[in-house]
């Protein structure tokens, strides 16, 4: 047992150490501050899909809580330092649009389906989940083919960007941030069952780290915690090695983006969080002294939806400007209207992948007649 | 083998892959970084604009 250990420890140091080598301090620390979301999500099991199902199923509303919670606590001190150090830090705002309110919705859906969000799926792939390595696959497809038609869908019809602080002023949107996530907690504590409204000690101290790395990632990369640009920038890099001539691309033409594919992928702020991110549950399943059963094995129909699913999670969370990470996490806590759309959207989307979920993910054992 | 009879270990094992291929590829077509233009360790006080991209980028 402890040269697996020893052996997997090693592997995440090592890569630290090489990202570090290769690309500098603030590199390395991005990847351990990955790391450290990896081993929080996995080792504590704090996610984002499962609980908008069990606040829906099972009337169960902890896990949402402890979001609520992990995004209120990054807010009051993400708020503060945006209007201080507006030069050095950026927040994570986009516009509200048709395309980013479909986007939103359609990722809601298709996160039920695949069962993770952008963070979850690289989670669950680490973790040793067939469903999440497939789904990550498609993800990278999606979200690159995503960027390649983001001006179309942001052409449809779309508001300026709008935060809280440009409505309310830095300390107003603070407090218009903390009130509705407020009021939002008390929906759920309305709508859970007794005996699932508040969430247990092993939440209180997910949510709290979350917010720790959330508010690292910020203070380090200059930028809020994000999932999507890096995945859709690894298809956009697998594309170009293929052969794919992207300065056609309005997206990836932009001087900024340009810039990202020309570059190392060390050198790029979600990558490097997402790569941290994957090896962290990757470790947190090897550390385990049981890694658990595999997955249950779905039939190949099954198989192909998860790819499918994986593919239009990563276009729509393109198309809605982030997932669950980018657009409602940081894009709450950090103040931007869209966040705020986006989870009433993709809350939405969410609930009619629940009723998908079954038609979708078959066990194989339930067609060929064995027994379950 | 069927996808059925991969344990999670391999299957983490083949995520971790995945990361090692897309590097490779990266780093067969972009190269290596140049140590000499990263950035500050820390954004914050570094007087330096953000240069990172976000999912909210458009």
């Amino acid at each position: 047992m402890f040269p697996r250990r020893a052996f997997v420890t090693l592997l995440v140091l090592a890569f630290l150490v090489f990202t570090f080598a290769m690309a500098g301090p603030r590199a390395g620390l991005l990847v351990a501050i990955g790391i450290g979301f990896g081993l929080v999500l996995e080792g504590l099991r704090f996610g984002f899909a499962g609980p908008w199902r069990l606040i829906v199923a099972e009337r169960d509303g902890r896990g949402l809580l402890a979001q609520f919670l992990a995004i209120a606590l990054v807010a009051s001190v993400a708020f503060p330092l945006l209007a201080a150090h507006g030069g050095e830090l950026s927040p994570a705002h986009a516009p509200v649009g048709l395309g980013m309110i479909l986007g939103a919705f359609v990722f809601g859906a298709a996160m039920q389906l695949v069962m993770g969000c952008g963070s979850g799926t690289l989670i669950n792939a680490g973790s040793g989940n067939l469903v999440g390595l497939i789904a990550l696959l498609g993800f990278i497809g999606g979200s690159f083919a995503g960027s390649l038609h983001l001006g179309w869908w942001t052409g449809l019809a779309s508001l300026p960007v709008l935060s809280m602080q440009g409505v309310f002023g830095a300390n107003g949107g603070l407090f218009a941030t903390l009130a509705g996530l407020a009021a939002l907690a008390a929906l759920v504590i309305w709508r859970a069952a007794p005996g699932k409204r508040l969430p247990p000690a092993r939440l209180w101290w997910a949510a709290t780290l979350i917010a720790a790395l959330a508010l690292a990632n910020l203070v380090v990369a200059g930028q809020p915690w994000g999932i999507v640009y890096g995945l859709g920038l690894w298809g956009a890099k697998i594309a170009q090695a293929g052969g794919a001539d992207l300065a056609v691309s309005g997206f990836w033409a932009n001087p900024g983006n340009a810039e990202r594919l020309d570059a190392s992928i060390l050198t790029d702020v979600t990558s490097l969080t997402n790569i941290g991110l994957l090896l962290g549950a990757f470790a947190v399943m090897r550390w385990r002294s049981d890694p658990g059963a595999p997955a249950r094995a779905l039939t190949a129909r099954s198989y192909a939806l998860v790819l499918l699913a994986g593919l239009v999670l990563g276009y729509s969370a393109r198309m809605a400007f982030g997932c669950n990470v980018g657009a409602f996490f940081s894009g709450i806590s950090t103040g931007s209207l869209h966040g705020w759309v986006w989870l009433a959207a993709a809350f939405a989307g969410s609930t009619l992948g629940l009723k998908l979920r079954p038609l979708v993910l078959r066990p194989a054992a339930q067609l060929t007649g064995a027994p379950a | 083998m069927t996808l059925s009879a991969l344990s999670r270990v391999t299957v983490g094992a083949l995520a971790v892959c995945l990361i090692g291929l897309v590097l490779a590829v990266d780093l067969a077509r972009s190269g290596a970084p140049d140590l000499f233009t990263a950035p500050p360790a820390i954004a914050l006080g570094s007087g330096q604009a953000p240069t990172g991209a976000h999912c909210t980028a458009q």
